[in-house]
């Protein structure tokens, strides 16, 4: 049969558009369909009829997907539609949105199931506001592809030039946004330039036409198949023998005699079977619907999920999510009793604040709002009466994501992004702000892929959170000496430790450095990014550095999460030692407001340990017979002897080593680690 | 060693998803019902609530509006297929809310019961205090469909009201309402009638004879071919003929239009579909009286 292989089966995306009626999106996606001959002869002759009646001479592709009569009357879209079509290698299901910024509700409800959102530009008008908007939603809602369509080519004769100068416009915006993958097509959908045909117009143009980049683009690795969650939905209870939890499993794979845990009771029992209609299944993945029984007869109920033993979700009461208001009728009330719905849980909550509200069309971050209307997007903080499991939306969109519902009416209100537990967020705003002003980066078009693995996961794994400890100071002070120590016995006490020493790294990674100024800031720039990657290794980095210049500190600092609650509680705990850190930068000019912090935070991610000795002690220490060689003229810009040492000014300890023993020192500093690397 | 990808096609995923709903429907609503008309999109409705639940039994009943106009065929094949699947069954029919003067019967030769069968629907929705109809409408089958939630939410009056909807993000569905309103909901909607047939075919699923190709006595009108019988007389100037055809659609005799064909297998009806100009629709009378005729009816509580 001809037509066979339209048959055979096939895979499934799901994308999203997003434009106004003057970008062309209706009528691009009615030349999709028409181009692939999805459209049928009644629909044909209907559409024939009803362009004759609207007093147009060609048959209007848009009509195809102007669904609902009060639209067609004023001509727009008002609402998300979903349309379907396929191909011999996929099925496509479209959600169709407006794009006007009063729909960004419709946009957001489009993009929340979407494995991509195609973007379109008007070729004469260029990246405009709303083009932004598009991408930025695309890039909250986490969809993972993004293909940006620059629209009317026709009416730009076709020029490069000008498909090649809004890609770089574009790109330089998405630079901002967290969308791991991004293609530009230039397009004529009325003229079907590149849409279905490779455009006989732009032979320039060598990528795919826009049918074919959605039939090859690879969605299987954007699947979590790493986490295992499983939402109990129902309980099928047929007879005595047979007690089965119903569900889909939202993320993750999982096999029969696996060790798993309900939450929240935190029993523990194994998979007994995996069922599936009068099928027994061995192991099952995302995206299944199954029942599972267990081994054990242990309590769970609809809102219960089950998850595997050493893959635990956040069970938090408490967190901070990106929400979207949906409402027109009332606005955001943070007194309102709401109730939340995430994954088959439902639980009475509270929104605490509104941290910020964030402009759709720019990404800035509005401090003084404190509430959210229709439209609206913002960082609030959420607490629930039950807790709710959850991981990041960025890892999970099954178990990061959730609604509002009015308690009075039931209607759906807001749409919320999970984006961390409370307490690791603000860090990580607080480093966000602070990258930000530090150097430009050279190299461009990369994005940060924050992986499979979570720090949380890292902390749980450890029993400790990570740490970059810092010991500045002259040559000679005992900075190697005490962290070689330190790092001895938090080894022996079962710690994830290592140590970065000054002289070491001169050997390999920086032994193209010397000692001018330059030189310098250059090594301790890479010491701080290599401190880094052990950080997020989720390990205590202890790092010995004579580090002489405040600057170089000061930048090596603000890799790492500040103590958010430092400026709130000065003086943490007592500790004499534990000074509080005036963030180097948190007053600098054009400061971007930071958000306020909530209490019970965790310690910062950073320790400035200053190895204080006098320059007469350490020269007379001199281990290393630097000082008598620098006195003799053989070193130059030798710190103490000439060159500065910047001494810190609010280091979190110091160790004046004139008068501590080296025992009492690595006593010190290693009860100082302890805590602040305590959960 | 290669990583696992676990690959799926759009069928399971379709399926898994409905299934989904099925339950969610079961586990939020006090008294759902599903909704059964014979036809193919309520029999893979209907196949799909008992694979979501076996071993355990489909945990609410199905409901038929008989508006007395069906084939022969169906009410058979409805009564077969319920013992099949082990589900309950409610019949309520147009005929009684006429009799009871709740509606009136449509003037003019060859009436349709499609208005009338709404007024029955709703009627028997408040019999039972039922709080949610699942219904096996697909959104791919028209244009005002297209926009059509996974959960419909019904005033009191059981009316839709297009700019009333909840918006649905991800598989979250809110089902929470106030006494007196209630739902309708869409387990099958992200399905083509492609996938229907493609699915049917995959599973082997028993349909009623109407859809396999059969020799019958027709007539065309307006350019549609209907099956001639009690409820379908010929009408003056018009003719009869004989045909090889079968029906893409079952409802209402006076309505269901059938398509010239030869199709006698499932096989055979995946390939026809796959290679058709004509939306199945494009063969319902009713939906051709005006070009927003279905969104009229929805509003009024039609499916």
């Amino acid at each position: 049969m001809e037509y066979k292989t339209l048959v055979k089966e096939r895979d499934l995306l799901r994308f999203t558009t997003a434009g106004s009626v003057d970008d062309g999106k209706s009528t691009l996606i009615g030349r999709m369909l028409f181009d692939t001959k999805q459209i049928f002869q009644d629909q044909m002759d209907q559409l024939e009829v009803t362009s004759r009646l609207r007093g147009e001479e060609n048959v209007n592709l848009a009509l195809l997907t102007d669904g609902l009569r009060a639209e067609r009357e004023q001509g727009i879209t008002i609402d998300v539609a979903y349309r379907y079509f396929s191909t011999a290698h996929r099925k496509f299901i479209i959600a169709d949105t407006p794009g006007h910024e009063q729909y960004t509700r419709n946009m957001v409800t489009g993009a929340s199931t979407a494995d991509l959102a195609i973007v379109l530009i008007d070729a004469r008008n260029g990246v405009l506001t709303q083009s932004k908007r598009h991408g930025i939603i695309a890039s909250l809602l986490g969809i993972p592809h993004v293909v940006v369509c620059v629209n009317k080519m026709d009416l730009v004769d076709y020029s490069r030039e000008r498909f090649e100068e809004i890609v770089a416009d574009y790109r330089e915006f998405a630079q901002k946004l967290s969308v791991h993958d991004i293609e530009f097509i230039p397009v004529s959908a009325l003229k079907g330039d590149n849409v279905v045909n490779r455009s006989e117009n732009m032979s320039w143009f060598e990528g795919a036409p826009l049918l074919q980049f959605l039939e090859n683009v690879t969605i299987a690795a954007d699947r979590n198949l790493v986490d295992f969650r499983f939402p109990v939905q129902h309980v099928v209870r047929p007879h005595q023998d047979f007690r089965g939890f119903a569900g889909q499993i939202v993320s993750g794979t999982i096999k029969v005699g696996e060790e798993v845990v309900a939450l929240p009771s935190m029993q523990r029992s194994r998979i007994k079977s995996i069922n599936f209609y009068k099928a027994e299944l061995e192991e099952a993945a995302e995206g299944q619907s199954v029942i599972l029984t267990l081994e054990d007869e242990i309590d769970i109920s609809r809102g219960d999920m089950i998850v595997r033993r050493h893959n635990i979700p956040e069970v938090e009461h408490e967190f901070e999510a990106t929400l979207c208001w949906m409402d027109e009728r009332r606005e955001l009330k943070t007194d309102t009793n709401y109730i939340l719905q995430q994954t088959t849980n439902r639980s009475h909550a509270l929104v605490d604040e509104v941290l910020y509200q964030l402009d759709v069309n720019t990404l800035h971050r509005r401090t003084e709002s404190e509430t959210l209307r229709l439209n609206e997007i913002g960082r609030v903080k959420v607490t629930t009466a039950k807790p709710v499991f959850f991981d990041p939306y960025e890892r999970n969109r099954n178990t990061g994501g959730f609604i509002l519902i009015d308690p009075d009416d039931f209607r759906t209100v807001g749409a919320g992004m999970i984006r961390y537990s409370s307490r690791s967020t603000i860090e990580e705003l607080k480093r966000e702000e602070r990258a930000k002003r530090l150097k430009t980066p050279k190299s461009t078009g990369i994005t940060w892929d924050p992986g499979l693995v979570g720090p949380q996961d890292r902390i749980r794994r450890q029993g400790h959170g990570p740490l970059c400890v810092w010991l500045t100071g002259l040559s000679g002070a005992g900075k190697s000496t005490i962290a070689k120590e330190v790092e001895k016995r938090l080894f022996d006490e079962g710690y994830q430790i290592t140590r970065l020493d000054g002289d070491n790294v001169r050997h390999g990674l920086n032994a193209d450095l010397g000692f001018n100024r330059e030189d310098r800031r250059e090594n301790i720039r890479r010491v701080g990014h290599i401190a880094r990657l052990f950080y997020d290794f989720g390990a205590i980095v202890l790092c010995t550095f004579i580090s002489p210049y405040r600057e170089e500190r000061s930048y090596v600092r603000a890799l790492f999460p500040a103590a958010p609650g430092a400026a709130a509680e000065p003086g943490a705990a007592g500790d004499p030692n534990q000074t509080d850190p005036s963030s180097p930068d948190a007053a600098g000019p054009g400061t971007p407001p930071t958000p306020p912090t909530p209490a019970g935070t965790r310690p910062a991610g950073f320790l400035e340990v200053y190895t204080k000795a006098s320059l007469a002690e350490a020269e007379r220490r001199d281990p290393k017979g630097l000082y008598k060689r620098a006195r003799a003229g053989e070193i130059h810009g030798f710190t103490g002897i000439d060159d500065p040492y910047e001494e810190p000014e609010a280091p979190e300890i110091i160790l004046d080593t004139d008068r501590l023993s080296v025992d009492e020192a690595v006593e010190q500093l290693t009860e100082a680690i302890r805590r602040a690397s305590a959960l | 060693m290669a990583p696992e990808t676990y690959p799926r096609n759009t069928l399971d995923i379709l399926e898994a998803e409905a299934v989904y709903v099925i339950r969610e429907v079961a586990a939020q609503f006090e008294r759902p019902v599903m909704l059964f008309s014979g036809g193919k999109d309520s029999i893979l409705m209907s196949y799909l609530a008992k694979k979501a639940f076996w071993p355990g039994k489909i945990p609410f009943p199905l409901m038929h509006i008989d508006t007395g106009h069906n084939f022969d065929e169906t009410l058979e094949y409805r009564d077969w297929w319920m013992k099949e699947i082990g589900a309950q069954l409610i019949v309520r029919y147009v005929e009684d809310s006429i009799r009871q003067g709740r509606v009136a019967e449509e003037e003019g030769p060859n009436p349709s019961r499609n208005a009338q069968q709404t007024v029955t629907l709703l009627d028997a929705l408040t019999e039972f205090k039922f709080d949610c109809a699942m219904g096996g409408a697909r959104r791919d089958e028209e244009k005002a469909r297209a926009k059509e939630r996974f959960f419909s939410f019904r005033n009191r009056f059981g009316h839709w009201d297009p700019k009333n909807q909840r918006p649905e993000l991800w598989n979250l569905y809110n089902g929470m309402k106030r006494p007196g309103e209630h739902f309708r909901a869409f387990p099958i909607s992200n399905w083509t009638e492609l996938d229907v047939w493609q699915y049917m075919l995959r599973e082997q699923v028993p349909l009623p004879s109407l859809y396999y190709t059969h020799e019958r006595e027709i007539v065309r009108r307006d350019g549609v071919i209907l099956a001639l019988g009690p409820y379908n007389r010929l009408v003056d100037g018009e003719e009869a003929e004989t045909a090889w055809i079968r029906f893409r659609t079952i409802g209402d005799m006076t309505c269901t239009g059938a398509t010239e064909s030869r199709a006698h297998t499932l096989e055979d009806i995946v390939n026809e579909i796959a290679a058709t100009r004509v939306t199945e629709r494009g063969g319902r009378a009713d939906d051709r009286r005006s070009e927003a005729a279905m969104e009229d009816r929805k509003k009024q509580g039609y499916f």
